[in-house]
């Protein structure tokens, strides 16, 4: 018995320079299923372009937020739907 | 979450009307500087994102009447282009005694400003338009709040 590794569909969200680097506010994607963290993610789009690989270049200046959460970088996207990428909060 | 100004007056006599049980009513509001660190600013344009706004006030709201005896409280957040001199934020706080208004008023900003996702693009007088940075004294700001860890003295 295999263990089925099927790509994972969720729907990531980008925000202020992030947005504007990516050049896209959303968009559905297929994630190969070894991409187990909000971290293995944003190496995963450094790959997926030029525009991509600018917005993600510097990880640690990202925040994200898995299905409206705020998370950490080692945190699991198990079972995500919405996952979104934006620098750090400047509301107020 | 509004593009529309807000009337502080008229919101906390809205939050307050036929109340008998409120002693104490703080109010903070917001408002659009013309400078940034020594830069002319001639406008602003506040993203925020959609349904996780609403779930992050939502949720410090309800922490704030956990941790003090808030009778109410009042979070408007502006979104969209606004000019120096606009209304950016408001926060009510009602309780029966001021210290309860005070402290929620000021922990419900620190909290908002590094937990609402909000983000401020700002446009100076050379025409030249700037993502604002995050204040390393926001994330202090919103430490002090911090409760100490379940079973520490």
């Amino acid at each position: 018995m295999s263990l089925a590794r099927q790509p994972m569909r969720v729907k990531l969200l980008y925000f202020a320079w992030v947005r504007e680097q990516t050049g896209k506010a959303e968009e559905q994607v297929d994630l190969p299923a070894e991409i187990a963290t909000v971290a293995d993610l944003m190496q995963w789009l450094q790959s997926q372009g030029p525009q991509y690989a600018a917005a993600f270049q510097r990880p640690e200046v990202i925040r994200a937020a898995v299905d409206r959460r705020h998370v950490r970088p080692a945190a699991s996207i198990a079972g995500a739907s919405e996952i979104a990428f934006f620098p750090p909060v400047t509301g107020g | 979450m509004q593009t529309a100004d807000f009337d502080a007056g008229a919101e906390i006599a809205r939050l307050t009307a036929a109340r008998t049980d409120i002693g104490a009513v703080v109010s903070f509001t917001g408002l659009m500087r013309a400078d940034n660190q020594g830069k002319a600013i001639t406008g602003m344009l506040l993203e925020h994102y959609p349904g996780m706004t609403e779930g992050e006030l939502a949720r410090v709201e309800a922490e704030a009447h956990e941790r003090w005896p808030l009778q109410a409280s009042l979070i408007v957040h502006r979104v969209g282009a606004l000019q120096p001199g606009d209304n950016i934020v408001l926060v009510v706080t009602a309780a029966a005694h001021r210290q309860a208004a005070f402290e929620a008023a000021a922990f419900l900003m620190d909290y908002l400003k590094t937990k609402a996702p909000f983000w401020k693009k700002e446009i100076s007088a050379d025409g030249q338009a700037a993502w604002v940075e995050a204040r390393a004294s926001d994330e202090l700001a919103a430490d002090r709040w911090r409760l100490p860890p379940a079973g520490a003295d």
